[in-house]
């Protein structure tokens, strides 16, 4: 899918953040920023939604749980009760270990693993490149040209820092 | 995470004035260059020491444990000291990458890279003993719970040895892909600078099309938070548990129950001499005096003066036990220990690692990098021989006398645990040649510390 964007690009961080700001506060839709590292701030004003990885560790983290206990006193009590130690069959504190283990195993994979997927991540996937500089000292903010007005928008990064606007046609999801 | 106000005060994490560029180009443009004669030098002696360690453990595994020095009274020795020795030396990784990003210490962007290398690369030796003490290592599969044909016959689950195999497998992949997603925007910003093609399809493929937007930064901050939440326990537990190895039994010496604290601050003790050798080295060579800066030195030498000082007061504490305790077999342990044949292996262990750190106090030792180097390496020494004297020593007094013995180790012990060296190394050779070894965007992100 192509579709013509506009995209203001920036030298300086806190130029960017500034920039965005104030392209939001003019009720312009911003489409995606690109930056080579994390900005502070910007989640706030692009209205990001905060993720929901948290949930995903919690919940496999539970299964993991469940999972090493359920293994561990099915194994020890019901599937070949032994006798070890003079200890119970099921013996809990001595399976707190082998539970926590398997509860950090599951949650951190799980974890990576939906991250890789909410973010389409994976070997071989086409990059969405604006500029080779992106990943290196360019900050590039992506507005969709048919929601706004190309002068407006032009006018209002290059006055706060932006070292170039343009308008390009970009393909999505490549 | 809102952006937090930083101090003027605050000293400078990046020393000299870069621009993001220039940053990109100290620390990437080394990997689009040919490699130096001095990378190549070090390279083949590690890889070569990597090789006659290799071909030590095929004959080991070929004929049989008995090519070790152990004998029926010390059944452990070499093989698990070195085990617990690299093990100890992947903590300090996983700490600065982990324990001090939920402390927000953001002086560890400079050097957390490495440092999770290392540890991948520590716990991977370390692994190797056990499989090779295993004497069949094609029958590892049976330390793992699966249905089998043995009328299902099952782990014992109330095992620390099995609960260490449980922690290092997590261990090990956990910080290996806590490690590598860390990669992921430094990779795609080689990507993205390359002009070779070969490199650009290789490096394209690594970083999993990796390209900056915000959308994906924002999970990423999370990931990496949450990750590092979940590591922060799993270090401690890791140790923990290795530290149960001995603590569940009932040998005299190993029976306590501070060994967990104990061992945990030994790992991170020998861990951060591991890293500060490496780094001293490292910055040297690789020009980047200007993100590792003293200032890293000297934030590393204050854990080690830290946790040095827990290691000592641990060996004091379980020396007052033993004698408080009133136990003969236990306070025998201790002064057999002391004053007993191995007495040389205890001594070294008490001044290297209690002695040596105090130096750490003056702010002129501290700053000074070539003694720091010195330092780091007594250290390591140090807690090599602290795992020697808590495994050896605690075994070769049985309790009949007559199975009093002496322990030496053979040319296979030796030629195993120096060809892990060279594993280490060779591996941490490649992965320096090959990877951004300064977290790059991480650092671009502290650039701003200490400036306006």
């Amino acid at each position: 899918m192509k579709k013509d964007f506009v995209l203001a690009s920036f030298e300086c961080d806190l130029k960017l953040l500034k920039g965005a700001e104030k392209a939001v506060d003019k009720n312009i839709e911003i489409y995606d920023i690109y930056t080579p590292f994390p900005v502070h701030g910007l989640d706030d004003v692009m209205g990001i939604k905060r993720s929901m990885l948290p949930y995903v560790t919690f919940g496999a983290g539970i299964v993991g749980l469940c999972l090493a206990l359920g293994l561990q006193i099915w194994t020890s009590a019901v599937s070949w009760p032994t006798i070890i130690g003079g200890k119970p069959f099921i013996s809990i504190p001595a399976f707190i270990p082998i539970t926590f283990e398997i509860t950090v195993l599951l949650a951190a994979h799980t974890t990576v693993l939906a991250f890789l997927v909410i973010n389409k991540l994976f070997p071989g996937k086409r990059p969405l490149i604006l500029d080779p500089r992106q990943t290196d000292d360019l900050f590039i903010v992506m507005i969709e040209k048919s929601k706004v007005n190309v002068d407006e928008v032009t006018a209002l990064f290059k006055e706060h820092g932006a070292v170039d606007v343009k308008v390009q046609n970009v393909e999505l999801n490549p | 995470m809102s952006d937090v106000h930083i101090s003027k005060l605050r000293t400078k994490l990046v020393t000299e004035d870069r621009t993001y560029k220039q940053i990109s180009e100290d620390i990437l443009d080394t990997l689009e260059r040919k490699p130096t004669k001095a990378w190549l030098i070090c390279i083949s002696i590690s890889a070569l020491f990597m090789m006659i360690g290799f071909a030590t453990i095929g004959y080991e595994i070929s004929t049989g444990i008995g090519t070790w020095g152990l004998n029926k009274t010390v059944g452990w020795s070499w093989d698990i000291t070195n085990f617990v020795f690299w093990v100890g030396i992947g903590h300090a990784g996983t700490l600065i990458s982990a324990i001090l990003l939920v402390f927000r210490q953001k002086w560890r962007t400079g050097i957390n890279r490495a440092a999770e290398a290392m540890t991948l690369f520590a716990v991977a030796c370390a692994g190797l003993f056990p499989l090779i003490h295993a004497g069949r290592p094609w029958l590892l599969f049976w330390m793992f719970p699966y249905p089998n044909t043995r009328g299902d016959l099952w782990l014992n689950f109330r095992s620390p040895l099995l609960w260490d195999v449980f922690a290092i497998s997590t261990y090990l992949t956990v910080s290996a892909v806590f490690w590598y997603m860390g990669l992921l925007p430094d990779l795609a910003s080689i990507r993205d600078r390359t002009k070779s093609k070969m490199r650009k399809t290789i490096y394209g493929l690594l970083s999993f099309g990796w390209d900056g937007s915000n959308r994906t930064w924002h999970h990423f901050e999370v990931m990496c938070l949450v990750l590092a939440g979940l590591c922060t326990p799993l270090v401690i537990s890791v140790h923990t548990i290795v530290s149960m190895d001995f603590a569940t039994s009932i040998i005299p010496g190993w029976h306590t129950t501070i060994f967990p604290p104990y061992f945990v601050a030994g790992a991170i003790f020998s861990g951060f001499a591991m890293v500060l050798t490496l780094m001293i080295i490292t910055r040297k060579v690789m020009n980047w005096e200007n993100y590792i800066t003293i200032g890293h030195i000297e934030a590393m030498c204050k854990v080690i003066v830290l946790t040095g000082m827990i290691v000592g007061l641990a060996y004091a504490t379980e020396f007052f036990i033993a004698w408080y305790s009133g136990n003969e077999y236990e306070r025998y342990a201790f002064i057999n220990r002391a004053t007993g044949p191995y007495w040389w292996a205890y001594w070294t262990m008490v001044s290297c690692n209690v002695i040596t750190p105090q130096f750490l106090w003056s702010k002129r030792l501290r700053t000074n990098v070539v003694f720091v180097f010195i330092l780091s390496i007594f250290v390591n020494i140090g807690m090599w021989f602290e795992r020697f004297v808590i495994i050896t020593t605690s075994l070769h007094r049985d309790f009949l006398p007559s199975s009093w013995v002496m322990y030496s180790p053979t040319w296979v012990e030796i030629w195993t645990f120096i060809g892990t060296f060279g594993l280490f190394f060779t591996l941490f050779f490649l992965f320096i040649r090959f990877f951004p070894g300064i977290a790059v965007a991480e650092v671009k992100s502290v650039y701003r510390h200490g400036r306006d």
